[in-house]
């Protein structure tokens, strides 16, 4: 919807954001300069957390900001500040203008750009908000005691936050956004072994705590006394968390910058089909599971956007500079200007099916199931090859069953062949790592993932 | 700033707690890079805020905020001491520190030339000579300059009488070619990647660099890359330059001797460490020619982690980690050093921003160097000798590691023979330090900055300084990568 209806944070009203912007507009009026973009954000984040079964740092932070964006003559150039007085106004608005000022002109500059209806995802609760110091550590210490209760030790997070975002110009653009996030994360340590959970949402009565610390212990009980097993091609069955965080690899090549500078593994292979059948992927700001905003840096609406259909590559993002100079059409995925990357996806959904891991660790003859993934980073960028080790909960499957814990492997992994080995998908769900930003993913069974090394533990 | 900082300071032990500091922040930065002949970022930034810790019924509480009004400080530090309060909800055991002395102090780093005193067009000016000099070479696809400066300025009081005025201000300098051709992506760096090099000083740094001079060099190398033949998957000598020995360091050595880890308060996330405190002088960490400080002292160079304060307001020090190759220090912070027994904070607690606690971060950390001359370190039989680091990944404990590397070459009888593309290196940290048998002298030792090191929930970026000579290293697994 508009800019004049939807949810709105206390931290940073509709008015509000208007009076800052009008501020700064007024100022850059007076040094000669009527174009002008603004981004005015604000928002709180509380995270409590907690290792050898105690809350040991428990924090939280408020904040404001200003990032202005003058347009003078096809130049452009950015400045920010969390100062949001008038004299913090000034200043920022005589900085970004006179970075302007200095700048070459760039013949394929666009003006600001037009006005633009954005239907806005209500992205905001109040459970979310309300949550106290006290809430957490509540919630927090009933998590401790399920792992203690196992006679392990729990180490993890639960942060809870709420932000605003208005993005302005001279044009008469106005886009708005607020929303809260709530994040539980677990890791439960026994002697030789270790588990993991995590999940995030919007919501914080969403989320349960206790749940996540139970799964991570029984995963810490399952694989205590870890075997070592040889490296090598082996059928795994990835957890969402690790299917997001390994193949969240990809995304930032689905860019039509990344694919004009020659550095995306999709350069010449548009419209080919390098996955398998049975992978599709999509770039959907509108997925109930999704979070952020419905804009882009420069306030036009983000469009959900096919990448892979069935196997084939069928499109990349564009931000509306790369959409002119290519002759294509914005998809509403521009990062704010100026910038190197153009622009990227925020709101992945790949398609799952209706394969449960039960079903995949059945069908397993010989495999390995992983929790999760670490330390992922790109061998080779066209190959797509990525390194990374296994964590916190990695076992053995024979003859369709989890069979023992394993010592975790470090695997070198072609991206491309992984995703054209998958032989099963569950539904897909919004899963949480720590490699790659939330995305909604199935779990994926895939036949010969290339595992390299062990390590000691 | 000063007086506002103590007002926070006020308006929190006035609640009657048991300990508190506060940082008051105001940070200037500037970024400004191109791409392909046109500008990629020109943007500043001013950033102020405070951050209240607290230690209230033995447990920590942090709050932190920009609203520098009497009531958003107020605010801030009511929050804090409730979060403390709830934090000791679960409470083991009451926090204790390390004693500490206070301080008084005002300290600058040293600069030559004033960064923001630079005009940007000026920036650009230069940033724009190198892209064209990378991009006259037609076999360059893409070429990418950057240049950063930062100035921070921060009054750390707390509720033991100390009073520190610190500024300190960064550069870091680069540049990349890339080149494509028949389906493979090259790369090459100067003078290293993560944008080049990151220093402790003004804009001098940018002309020490001689960027525009080794632009030419560095586009021939990144085309060239398509013909070398591809490094072999074996067990070989390996040297390394001083840049990737230095990121060899950071992740296999400063990481592993952070004390918060090896105590399991960063399981979750950065994971713990190899480690354990039975190793404590007991481990041969690495050869005997091996030693290792973490120093943040001035006399140790201009680094990333140079400074006259950590931020728990524990002056600047200098401790072996590694003594003629065994095991002997951990970085420290006020807590950890009181929960081992240790009488001191070895001054290693950074924040990055106002908006985060500190935590035991690397501050220098530098492999001494050696006593061979750079014909020694290169007089193998054969060994390949790789450059600039390309990709970083290690298990969550460090003991498994592999890098790949931008470009190396075959070293035979102590000459280079031949160019190798994809070159890579894997193994276990204590195993790859035990095998160090050459290190050069101190006229090849460089301090180099890290600026990307991430650590902590919420995740805080922190610049690390490692300083190091080129280094061979015998009989080491490479290749493996690309092997399978």
């Amino acid at each position: 919807m508009p800019a004049s209806g939807g949810p709105e944070s206390a931290l940073l009203t509709r008015a509000r954001a208007r009076e800052i912007f009008h501020a700064a507009a007024s100022v850059a009026q007076m040094l000669g300069v009527r174009d002008i973009e603004a981004m005015v954000g604000a928002g709180t984040h509380a995270l409590t957390r907690f290792a050898n079964n105690t809350i040991h740092q428990n924090v939280a932070e408020r904040s404001g900001y200003l990032s202005v964006r003058a347009l003078v003559d096809k130049r452009t150039a950015r400045a920010s500040t969390n100062r949001l007085d008038a004299e913090g106004i000034r200043r920022v608005v005589e900085e970004a203008v006179t970075l302007t000022r200095l700048q070459t002109p760039d013949p394929e500059s666009l003006p600001l750009a037009a006005p633009a209806d954005v239907v806005e995802p209500a992205r905001w609760f109040q459970q979310t908000a309300a949550m106290t110091p006290t809430s957490r550590a509540e919630a927090v210490r009933e998590a401790i005691r399920a792992v203690e209760s196992s006679s392990q030790t729990a180490a993890g997070i639960y942060s809870t936050g709420e932000s605003a975002l208005a993005l302005l110009n001279t044009n008469g653009g106005f886009v708005y956004h607020a929303e809260t996030m709530a994040q539980f994360s677990i890791t439960a340590m026994a002697q030789d072994s270790s588990g993991w959970a995590k999940k995030s949402s919007g919501n914080a009565a969403e989320l349960t705590p206790l749940d996540f610390a139970l799964i991570a212990a029984k995963k810490a009980t399952d694989s205590r006394a870890p075997g070592e097993i040889a490296p090598g091609r082996y059928t795994v069955v990835l957890e969402p968390s690790a299917v997001l965080d390994l193949v969240g690899q990809l995304f930032g090549d689905f860019s039509a910058t990344a694919l004009r500078d020659e550095r995306s593994f999709l350069t010449g292979r548009l419209g080919e089909k390098i996955f398998g059948e049975n992978i599709s992927i999509f770039d959907d700001v509108y997925h109930p599971l999704q979070s952020g905003t419905a804009f882009d840096g420069e306030g036009v609406p983000r469009q959900r956007v096919p990448l892979v259909e069935k196997g084939v590559v069928r499109n990349v993002l564009y931000s509306r500079q790369t959409a002119a100079q290519l002759g294509a059409k914005s998809t509403g995925h521009g990062s704010p200007l100026p910038n190197k990357y153009g622009e990227a996806p925020m709101n992945i959904v790949i398609a799952g099916s209706d394969t449960s891991v039960e079903e995949m660790i059945a069908t397993t003859e010989r495999g390995i199931l992983v929790t999760r993934l670490w330390y992922i980073r790109e061998v080779d960028p066209y190959q797509k090859i990525m390194t990374g080790m296994t964590r916190d909960g990695t076992f053995l499957i024979e003859n369709g069953k989890v069979a023992r814990g394993l010592k975790n492997f470090r695997f070198n992994q072609n991206l491309i062949e992984l995703l054209s080995n998958v032989e099963g998908l569950s539904p897909a769900v919004r899963a949480s790592g720590e490699e790659a930003f939330d995305m909604v993913v199935p779990a994926m069974k895939v036949h010969d993932f290339n595992f390299t090394e062990v390590t000691r533990f | 700033m000063k007086d506002t900082a103590l007002n926070a300071l006020d308006a929190t032990v006035r609640r009657g707690i048991s300990y508190a500091d506060v940082r008051l922040i105001e940070t200037e930065d500037r970024n400004v890079s191109t791409k392909n002949g046109k500008i990629g970022q020109a943007s500043s930034s001013v950033s102020q805020g405070l951050g209240i810790r607290v230690l209230d019924r033995g447990s920590w509480g942090f709050a932190a905020t920009d609203d520098l009004s009497s009531g958003g400080i107020e605010a801030a530090a009511a929050l804090a001491v409730e979060i403390a309060q709830a934090s000791a909800l679960t409470k083991k055991h009451d926090v204790a520190l390390a004693p500490e002395q206070k301080y008084e102090v005002e300290w600058t780093s040293p600069i030559r030339i004033d960064p923001f005193s630079i005009p940007v067009d000026r920036n650009l000016a230069l940033l724009f000579s190198i892209d064209a000099e990378l991009r006259r070479n037609p076999g360059v696809t893409l070429a990418e300059t950057a240049l950063v400066f930062a100035r921070n300025r921060q009054i750390f009081v707390s509720s033991i009488g100390s009073l520190i005025d610190q500024t300190r201000y960064t550069s870091g300098a680069g540049f990349t070619a890339f080149s494509f051709r028949d389906g493979e992506i090259q790369k090459r760096s100067y003078p290293n990647s993560f944008g080049g090099q990151h220093q402790l000083k003004g804009y001098e740094l940018v002309d020490e660099l001689k960027l525009l001079e080794n632009a030419p060099r560095i586009a021939e190398e990144a085309v060239a890359l398509h013909a070398a033949e591809q490094c072999p998957e074996d067990q070989f000598d390996v040297i390394l330059d001083s840049s990737q020995l230095g990121l060899q360091i950071h992740e296999s050595v400063g990481h592993p001797i952070e004390l918060d880890r090896v105590l399991g308060t960063e399981a979750n996330y950065a994971g713990m460490s190899f480690l354990t405190l039975d190793k404590l002088n007991h481990l041969q960490y690495g050869s005997e020619m091996v030693n290792v400080v973490c120093d943040a002292r001035l006399e140790h160079g201009p680094g990333l982690g140079t400074f006259a304060f950590d931020d728990e307001g524990v002056p600047a020090q200098s401790t072996d980690i590694i003594r003629n190759g065994l095991f002997v220090g951990y970085m420290t912070s006020r807590e950890t050093a009181s929960a081992v027994g240790q009488k001191r904070s070895n001054g290693t607690m950074r924040a990055d921003g106002w908006a985060r606690i500190p935590l035991i971060r690397m501050t220098n950390v530098s492999l001494k160097p050696g006593r061979q001359s750079l014909d020694e370190v290169f007089g193998a039989d054969h060994a390949i000798y790789m450059q600039t680091n390309k990709s970083w990944s290690i298990d969550d404990k460090r003991y498994n590691f592999q890098f790949g590397c931008e470009i190396a070459w075959e070293i035979r009888n102590g000459k280079s023979v031949r160019m190798l593309k994809n070159p890579s290196y894997s193994g276990i940290s204590t195993e790859f330090w035990n095998s160090c048998v050459a290190i050069a002298g101190p006229e090849h030792w460089i301090l180099w900055g890290t600026p990307n090191c991430g650590k902590g929930q919420p995740e805080q970026v922190m610049g690390t300084g490692h300083g190091a000579s080129p280094s061979r290293f015998r009989n080491i697994k490479i290749g493996s990568a690309y092997a399978g």
